[in-house]
C-alpha cells in the first residue's frame, strides 16, 4: 500500500505551535470547505467501475477494486445533502485509511494541503455545519478561509455511516 | 516484562512446535525398547519450553516442564525404565502445557493451579525419594544463566575457572536447544559476536539470548578439552562464526567424563538434522497474503493490457503473451507459499486414536498415506474438526470390539487409514476403516422412523448420505464419543463451506470409506458468473445442479410474491436474484431469462437470473475487511475487467426464503 503523500511538518518559530501543528487535506462539499487530517488519507483517485450493494442507504455507493482490495465508497454529497451529485471524470474519491480499514469518500473536489497550528483552530459552535458537531474537531482559519475540520475516523466508523455496522438486511 | 512481551508470540509458536514434536515422539516410541534418538528430543522439548517459560516469567509452565525434564533426564540416561504410565503422564502434561499456553495467549480458560501441582507431584513420584538434589541445582543454575544471559556471556567468554561449571551446567541443557534452533542460530550468530564482546546489559530477546549463550558455551567447551571433536559443535555453530582467538583459551583440560556426556548429547543431533528446517523461513501469513493479492492484481492488469493491445503491433502482442505466461507462473508460485502438507492435520490423529481406542477398549492401528499432499493453510485449519469427527466416528461406530472382529474372522486389531492425494484440481482426503460398514437396511428403517421420505429403490450412495442429516444416528447407545447424531451434518456443512463435498462408500462387514473432496485452495473458487441487470454475480459451482430456461407454463405464482417453477415434476421455490439485490433486470419474465437450480443442505431452490455469463475460477476477496457483511453474499472477487463481482452465499440465499418457500412447496405439491 502506498504511503499517504505527506510532506514533512512545517515548523514555525513558536515551539508550542509547532508541537501541535497538523496538516490537513482540504476538500469542498457544496459551498463549504472541509479539512481532514492528512495522515488518514491514503490516496486520491477518480470515480469509476463501482459495484452496487443491495439494500444499503443511498450514500453508500457500493464497492470498488483498489489494487486487489475491496473498498466501500461513501458519497458525502448525498450523505450531507450538499453539492450537486453527478459522476463524471472530475468526480474525486478520497481513499481513507481509518481504524485499520480502507474506505473511499466522494467529495466535490480536493483543494490543497495546509498546515494549521493549534491557535488557528477554534472550537466549533453547534450550528456550524450540516454535520453533527460530534464529528467536528473545530474550525480552522487560514487567511480569510474557514475550514471545518472533520474527525473523519469517528465519522466513518460511526453507526450513522454504518460501514462496519451490523449486517445489512 | 513489557519489553519481552513482543517475543511472547515467538515463544508460544516455538513451545507449541516443541509440544507437537514431543507428542508425536511419545506416541511413536516403543515403551519396552525406547530409542535414545527419540528420548533426547523429548527431553530437549521439555527443556526448551522450560527455558523460555522461565525467561518470560511463566512460573507454572516452567515448574511443570522442570519436573518433566527431570524425570525424562533419568529415562534417557537409562537410570529409569520408560513405562506406559509415564508416557500417559507426559501426554497429559503436554495437554496441560498447551492449555497454559492458551491462557497466556488469551484464548482459554484459566488452568487451575492445583492441577499443575498435582501433575508435578505425579511426575515426582516416578523419581526415587532422593530427588537428586544435584541435578536440580544444575537445572537451577541453568535457568539462572538463562535469565541473566548477558552476564553469562561475559563470564563465560572470559573463560576463567568459575564460569566453567556455570558453562557446563548450562551447556548440557542448552546445546540441544541451540541445535533445534540451528537455523536461526546460524543466521543471527553472524551478528552476535560484537554483541557478545560488547557485553549485554539488559536481558536479550529470546533468539539473541540463545545465540549468545551458544556462543559462550562453545568457546568454553572447546577450552575444556581441545580433544572434544569440534566437528560435533560445528553442526550447530557455523565454524566460520567461532571466535578466531579460540585456541588461546585451550589451556584447561577437565575430566573426560563430562565431555563424554556432553558429546552424548551433541552426537544424536548429527543424526537428526531435518532438511526442511534448514531451508525454510518463518514468514507471517499476512505478508504472503499481501503478495498473493498483489500478484492477483498483476494478473488483472495484465489482462487489461492484453485486451488493449490486441490490435496493436504483433511484437508487443508477443511480449504480452509472454508476460501472461510469466504472471500465471508467478501467481501459481505465490499461491503455493500458502500451501502446507496435510501432515499438519494427520499428525494429531495418532493421539486421538490412541486415547479413544483405550477408552473404548478397542485395538486400532492408524495408517496415514500421502502426508506430503499440500493444501491451502486456510483449508488445513478448517479441515481439522470435520476430519476429527470422521475419525472418531470410524473408531466408535466402524471398528468393532476385538472379540466381535475375531468372531467375524477379522484380525482383532482394526485399521483406520487416512489418505490424502491429488485428483484433478482437487485434493482428496479419505478416512477408511475395516470395521462393520454401514447397514443399508438399518439406515432406511431409521430414516422411516424419523419420518423422512425414503424408498427401497434409493441408491446406496443416497442411502449413505442419510447419515449426514441432522439428528440422524443409528447408534444403539449414546456414548460421550458419538451417537447423538450431532456432527455429521456439521461435517458436511463445513466441508461444503470450504467448497468441497463428501462421499461415502461402504460394504457391510468390510468397512467404510468416506472421501472428502476439497479445492486446492480457499482463495480460489470455481464459479458460474450470472448477469442480473448491469451486475454480475458469482455462484459457487459446488452448489449448482443445473441451469435451464423454463417455459412460461412451468412457472406458477403461489401468492402475489412467491413463485415456484416445475422442473421434472418437482416444484422448486423460485428466487428472483434481482429482487434479492434490488436491481432492475433485463429479463422481466422468468421464461425470458435463465433459472439456476441450486442445492444447499438437501434443499433445492431455483434462482432466476438474466443470463449465464460463463464459468471462471475466481479469487475470493473479503468484503468484510473494509466493509461489512452483506446478506446473501459470502465475498467478492475481481473480474477480468477490474470490476468487483459479488459471490453469492447460497446457503443464506436459500435459507432467507426457506420459511415461506418450503411451505409453499408443500402446498403446491398437494
Amino acid at each position: 500500500m502506498s504511503q499517504p503523500p505527506t510532506a514533512t511538518p512545517i515548523t514555525t518559530s513558536d515551539p508550542n505551535a509547532s508541537r501541535t501543528a497538523n496538516e490537513f487535506l482540504t476538500f469542498r462539499l457544496g459551498n463549504e470547505e472541509y479539512g481532514i487530517e492528512i495522515l488518514k488519507v491514503q490516496e486520491i483517485r477518480g470515480y469509476d467501475a463501482i459495484t452496487r450493494i443491495a439494500n444499503v442507504p443511498e450514500f453508500i455507493k457500493g464497492v470498488v477494486n483498489l489494487r486487489g482490495i475491496i473498498v466501500p465508497i461513501v458519497d458525502m454529497r448525498i450523505k450531507f445533502n450538499l453539492g450537486t451529485v453527478e459522476y463524471n471524470q472530475f468526480t474525486v474519491v478520497i481513499i481513507l485509511n481509518v481504524a485499520g480499514r480502507v474506505m473511499g469518500m466522494v467529495v466535490d473536489g480536493v483543494s490543497d494541503v495546509i498546515t494549521l497550528a493549534a491557535e488557528q483552530v477554534r472550537p466549533a459552535p453547534d450550528f456550524a455545519a450540516n454535520l453533527d458537531t460530534e464529528y467536528i474537531i473545530g474550525l480552522g482559519t487560514v487567511d480569510k478561509r474557514m475550514l471545518i475540520l472533520m474527525d473523519i475516523e469517528a465519522l466513518m466508523c460511526s453507526a450513522e455511516i454504518g460501514l462496519n455496522g451490523p449486517d445489512i438486511h | 516484562m513489557d519489553d519481552l512481551s513482543e517475543f511472547h508470540g515467538v515463544f508460544f509458536d516455538e513451545a507449541t512446535e516443541h509440544l507437537d514434536g514431543m507428542e508425536s515422539l511419545l506416541l511413536s516410541i516403543d515403551v519396552n525398547a525406547p530409542d535414545k534418538e527419540q528420548l533426547n528430543p523429548i527431553f530437549r522439548a521439555a527443556h526448551s519450553i522450560k527455558g523460555g517459560a522461565a525467561m518470560f516469567g511463566f512460573q507454572d509452565i516452567a515448574e511443570l516442564t522442570h519436573e518433566m525434564e527431570t524425570v525424562f533426564d533419568r529415562v534417557r540416561k537409562g537410570q529409569m525404565p520408560l513405562s506406559k504410565d509415564l508416557v500417559d503422564v507426559f501426554l497429559i502434561s503436554g495437554d496441560l502445557l498447551r492449555a497454559m499456553l492458551g491462557v497466556r495467549k488469551d484464548d482459554g480458560d484459566e488452568v487451575p493451579r492445583e492441577e499443575v501441582s498435582a501433575l508435578c507431584a505425579r511426575l515426582r513420584l516416578f523419581l526415587e525419594p532422593e530427588a537428586t538434589a544435584s541435578e536440580i541445582s544444575v537445572m537451577v543454575a541453568g535457568s539462572a544463566v538463562k535469565v541473566s544471559g548477558g552476564e553469562a556471556v561475559q563470564a563465560a567468554s572470559a573463560s576463567t575457572a568459575p564460569p566453567l561449571s556455570l558453562a557446563r551446567g548450562k551447556s548440557d541443557p542448552e546445546v540441544p536447544e541451540a541445535t533445534v534452533k540451528r537455523r536461526k542460530t546460524k543466521k543471527s550468530a553472524e551478528k552476535s559476536p560484537p554483541a557478545v564482546t560488547a557485553g549485554i546489559s539488559t536481558i536479550a530477546p529470546v533468539n539473541q539470548c540463545k545465540v549468545n549463550s551458544n556462543e559462550a558455551v562453545t568457546p568454553a567447551v572447546t577450552s575444556l578439552s581441545p580433544l572434544a571433536e569440534k566437528k560435533d559443535f560445528g553442526l550447530f555453530v557455523d565454524p566460520a562464526t567461532l571466535p578466531a582467538n579460540l585456541p588461546g583459551a585451550t589451556a584447561m583440560r577437565p575430566g573426560g567424563a563430562k565431555i563424554d556426556e556432553l558429546k552424548g548429547v551433541a552426537k544424536p543431533e548429527a543424526a537428526t538434522p531435518s532438511a526442511t528446517d534448514a531451508s525454510s523461513i518463518r514468514v507471517s501469513v499476512q505478508k504472503v497474503d499481501q503478495l498473493i493479492n498483489l500478484v492477483g492484481e498483476l494478473v488483472i492488469t495484465q489482462a487489461i493490457l492484453a485486451q488493449a493491445a490486441s490490435c496493436a503491433d504483433p511484437k508487443l502482442y508477443q511480449a504480452l503473451s509472454q508476460l501472461e505466461r510469466n504472471t500465471r507462473d508467478l501467481q501459481e508460485s505465490a499461491m503455493s507459499i500458502r500451501m502446507l502438507p496435510i501432515s499438519f492435520v494427520f499428525g494429531r490423529f495418532p493421539r486421538v486414536v490412541r486415547d479413544l481406542a483405550d477408552k473404548l477398549n478397542k485395538q486400532v492401528e492408524l495408517k496415514t498415506e500421502g502426508e506430503g499432499t499440500e493444501l491451502d493453510k486456510g483449508l488445513i485449519e478448517r479441515i481439522v474438526d470435520p476430519l476429527t469427527h470422521l475419525v472418531r466416528n470410524s473408531l466408535d461406530h466402524g471398528i468393532e470390539l476385538p472379540a466381535v472382529r475375531q468372531a467375524a474372522g477379522k484380525p482383532a486389531k482394526g485399521t483406520i487409514t487416512l489418505r490424502a492425494f491429488h485428483r484433478g484440481g482437487n485434493v482428496m482426503i479419505e478416512v477408511s476403516d475395516d470395521g462393520a460398514g454401514l447397514n443399508r437396511e438399518r439406515l432406511l428403517s431409521r430414516a422411516r422412523e424419523r419420518g423422512a421420505s425414503v424408498s427401497d429403490s434409493m441408491s446406496d450412495q443416497e442411502v449413505f448420505q442419510l447419515i449426514f442429516e441432522a439428528g440422524f444416528s443409528t447408534a444403539e447407545k449414546i456414548t460421550d464419543v458419538s451417537g447423538r447424531g450431532v456432527g455429521m451434518d456439521v461435517v458436511r456443512r463445513n466441508i461444503r463451506e470450504m467448497g468441497g463435498n463428501v462421499e461415502i462408500n461402504s460394504n457391510l462387514g468390510a468397512g467404510t470409506c468416506i472421501s472428502i473432496r476439497l479445492p486446492l485452495t480457499l482463495a480460489i473458487l470455481d464459479g458460474m458468473s450470472v448477469a442480473v441487470g448491469k451486475e454480475v454475480f458469482i455462484i459457487p459451482l459446488t452448489y449448482i445442479i443445473e441451469s435451464l430456461r423454463p417455459i412460461a407454463a412451468d412457472v406458477k405464482a403461489v401468492s402475489a410474491k412467491e413463485k415456484v417453477v416445475r422442473v421434472r415434476g418437482e416444484y422448486l421455490p423460485l428466487i428472483a436474484l434481482h429482487e434479492v439485490f434490488n436491481l432492475r433486470p433485463e429479463a422481466r419474465e422468468v421464461h425470458e431469462g435463465m433459472v439456476v437450480i441450486l442445492e444447499s443442505d438437501g434443499r433445492k431452490t431455483a434462482v432466476f437470473v438474466d443470463a449465464l455469463v460463463g464459468q471462471h475460477q475466481v479469487v475470493i476477496k473479503s468484503l468484510e475487511r473494509n466493509f461489512r457483511r452483506v446478506q446473501s453474499v459470502s465475498g467478492a472477487t475481481i473480474m477480468g475487467d477490474g470490476r468487483v463481482a459479488l459471490i453469492l452465499d447460497v446457503a443464506e440465499l436459500v435459507d432467507g426464503t426457506a420459511g415461506t418457500a418450503a411451505s409453499t412447496t408443500r402446498t403446491t405439491a398437494k
